[in-house]
């Protein structure tokens, strides 16, 4: 991997807190401390964290919004070039292709391709399935998805400097500052 | 313990004033945890699973019998007729396409109306939806009669060079309860992945670390993740609001773009929506009450969300029945004699039974909920929603055959009976459904242990001194607070 050959092995350092209200606090000054490349970690989302870290808005919904236009385009031309044009369907002297007919279907691969965007648009932009990520490689992670919170800022970001750094998690009020390498050690 | 405060505290009190908790016990984020993923990591498997999964299994062997055995003889082996050419076929696939609707309520209509207690029940009704749409699509599947050419209901490129019709209402059919079904299971996995991942990181077993971890995708609850994360949910739920709303509007339409008389009629989708909701919240009701019971999670789904859905129940059931109403009036009013005869039919004709089975379970039963003592009483709930499981069977009983056997032309009337065919592949779709929920509940975190946690008042930020007692709907109550631990029975 060796993102930093500047710290070795080292992919970041990591602070645990016990609950939401020290964690957010001390988000607060990690964002005001001018770092790039960290993240907090959290069992579930924490309400206002965004602000709290600085987090600008996800471009998703004008994924979501590409996502409903194919779907509508789609769905139509689809009824359109298949009832009207290739297999020509004449019932009741009725028109060939109607609107409203065609709505239902519409409305359906509308909703389904918008659906299709906001799911794996979602996972693309969050940089998911990734089954190895280094912080998998420590044990006390583990309690991210349960009960505990966490702050982790990579020696990759160019404020990074492994004592100051760890000197000022150390100063946040929270518990064990752990170092966490790249590659698993056992 | 946890029992026993649950027994002791009454969080259905309707006092503006004194808020009420959703999760009871002094629970933490720890505690959650433990509850909800030990049942599927740590528990041993009670025996009563293995019996129930026995069972239900054998059922789901006979509806597979049923299948094959119709495939080999054909339709003839179903009670149809002519002129009832759609029997219980169509009857199951509008019952348990309902069942579903309820799912997708709680899991999006509840989320965009911000109501904190579905977070409770949510995942169970996802499941349940899927499960009752995989029932459902079952059912049209097989109807079709030439079942080697089903994949004519689907606009596929083929030999014949011919496309489906899209001006009937059948096609929408495939492309609303195929949409229904996708976006469903998107937004049940999407909503476990966070669920999968606390399951990963508590695993000890070799294959239950690999299974749910390929499943987890590598969720770290990364708050950059979580933010679009978010979004995406309400997304997803903003999606799956009208979608809900269209499907069982669509599966009307089979019904209503009809000329017959019984069916004809504009009423249909939103009678239809209503009904698919107030049997999918009593289908929901039936499944929690027991799973809550066995597994301990009374402090999580507490009488407080029961009899919220009893509430959704009483509402919805009262639309079915002034729908019913309506129905009559407008078979009068409109002055067509097809009409009014087809509603005097279904009220006194040869259907009749059936007709006063479905008004006393759909529309009578549920006004009991006006009580508050009904709504809550396990007991009493729990026999409610049976009545109203069989009533809304009934509806669509009702409506598809009362309608068919008797229609324009007296000499061409019949009366429909069911073979044993028709009742054991009913039968046996209960059981496909029961051995999903019960593979569910052993091998899947039944609670949304992510999303409860959110409504926890120890999951507010800014909690703490700066607020006090009834600032906020979380807080745990004053006479909660000070049960002494370990109080009561």
């Amino acid at each position: 991997m060796g993102a930093n050959t500047k710290h070795g092995d080292l992919y970041g350092l990591l602070i645990e807190f016990e609950s939401p209200s020290l964690l957010m606090a001390a988000v607060e000054k990690v964002r005001d401390e001018g770092f790039k490349k960290w993240d907090v970690h959290t069992p579930f989302p924490v309400h206002g964290m965004d602000d709290a870290m600085g987090i600008r808005g996800t471009n998703l919904p004008f994924l979501v919004l590409g996502g409903g236009l194919t779907g509508l385009g789609l769905a139509t031309l689809m009824q359109w070039w298949m009832n009207a044009v290739d297999y020509k369907f004449v019932i009741s002297g009725k028109p060939l292709f109607g609107l409203p007919a065609a709505v239902p279907v519409m409305f359906e691969l509308t909703v389904l391709f918008s659906a299709f965007a906001a799911f794996f648009g979602m996972w693309i932009l969050n940089g998911l399935p990734k089954l190895y990520h280094p912080l998998f490689t420590n044990r006390r992670f583990r309690r991210a998805t349960q009960d505990r919170f966490y702050i982790v800022v990579e020696a990759a970001d160019p404020r990074f400097k492994l004592e100051e750094t760890r000197n000022f998690l150390a100063s946040l009020g929270g518990s064990a500052v752990e170092e966490v390498n790249e590659s698993a050690e056992d | 313990m946890k029992s026993s405060v649950t027994d002791l505290i009454d969080n259905t009190v309707d006092d503006p004033t004194q808020p009420q908790e959703l999760i009871l016990g002094g629970q933490d984020f720890t505690s959650i945890t433990e509850t909800v993923s030990d049942i599927v990591l740590e528990r041993k498997t009670p025996r009563a699973w293995y019996i129930a999964f026995t069972f239900t299994a054998g059922l789901t062997g006979v509806l597979f019998l049923m299948i094959a055995w119709l495939f080999i003889k054909g339709v003839g082996v179903w009670g149809l007729n002519n002129p009832v050419g759609w029997g219980w076929a169509i009857v199951n696939f509008v019952f348990w396409v309902g069942i579903g609707h309820a799912g997708t309520l709680i899991s999006a209509i509840l989320f965009l109306l911000r109501q904190k207690w579905r977070t409770s029940i949510n995942r169970f009704a996802e499941a349940m939806t899927i499960f009752a749409v995989i029932c459902a699509g079952i059912f049209p599947g097989i109807h079709v009669g030439r079942v080697w050419v089903v994949y004519w209901l689907f606009p596929i490129p083929n030999y014949h060079h011919m496309w489906p019709n899209f001006r009937s209402p059948l096609l929408w059919d495939v492309f609303a309860v195929g949409t229904y079904a996708t976006v469903s299971l998107l937004f049940w996995y999407m909503g476990m992945v966070p669920d999968l991942a606390t399951l990963r990181d508590r695993a000890k077993g070799r294959i239950q670390q690999v299974v749910y971890g390929a499943l987890a995708l590598g969720w770290r609850g990364s708050h950059r993740h979580w933010h679009r994360y978010e979004k995406a949910y309400l997304l997803l739920a903003g999606l799956a609001t009208p979608l809900v709303l269209s499907v069982h509007s669509v599966v009307s339409f089979d019904f209503a773009t009809a000329q017959l008389p019984g069916w004809h009629t504009t009423i249909f989708p939103p009678y239809f929506v209503a009904g698919a909701v107030f049997s999918g919240f009593a289908m929901v009701g039936t499944l929690l009450i027991p799973a809550r019971q066995w597994f301990g999670l009374k402090h999580i789904i507490t009488v407080h969300h029961l009899e919220n859905m009893n509430k959704i129940i009483l509402a919805t059931g009262s639309m079915v029945g002034f729908a019913y109403a309506t129905e009559f009036f407008i078979a009068w009013y409109g002055g067509n004699p097809n009409e009014s005869f087809a509603f005097v039919n279904r009220a006194f004709g040869p259907y009749a039974w059936a007709y006063w089975i479905m008004v006393t379970c759909n529309v009578v039963t549920p006004q009991l909920f006006w009580f508050k003592k009904v709504r809550t009483n396990i007991g009493i709930m729990w026999v409610m929603y049976i009545f109203v499981n069989i009533g809304m069977w009934f509806e669509r009983f009702v409506i598809t055959v009362s309608s068919l056997s008797r229609d324009f032309l007296p000499s061409s009337w019949a009366y429909y009976d069911p073979t044993m065919v028709d009742i054991l592949t009913f039968l046996g779709s209960f059981g496909l459904f029961f051995t999903l929920v019960l593979l569910f509940i052993r091998f899947l975190p039944m609670v949304a242990m992510a999303e409860v946690k959110t409504v926890m008042p120890i999951a507010d930020a800014h909690s703490g001194e700066r607020r006090s007692v009834g600032d906020y709907h979380g807080d745990i109550p004053r006479h909660v607070r000070e049960v002494p631990d370990g109080g009561g029975k």
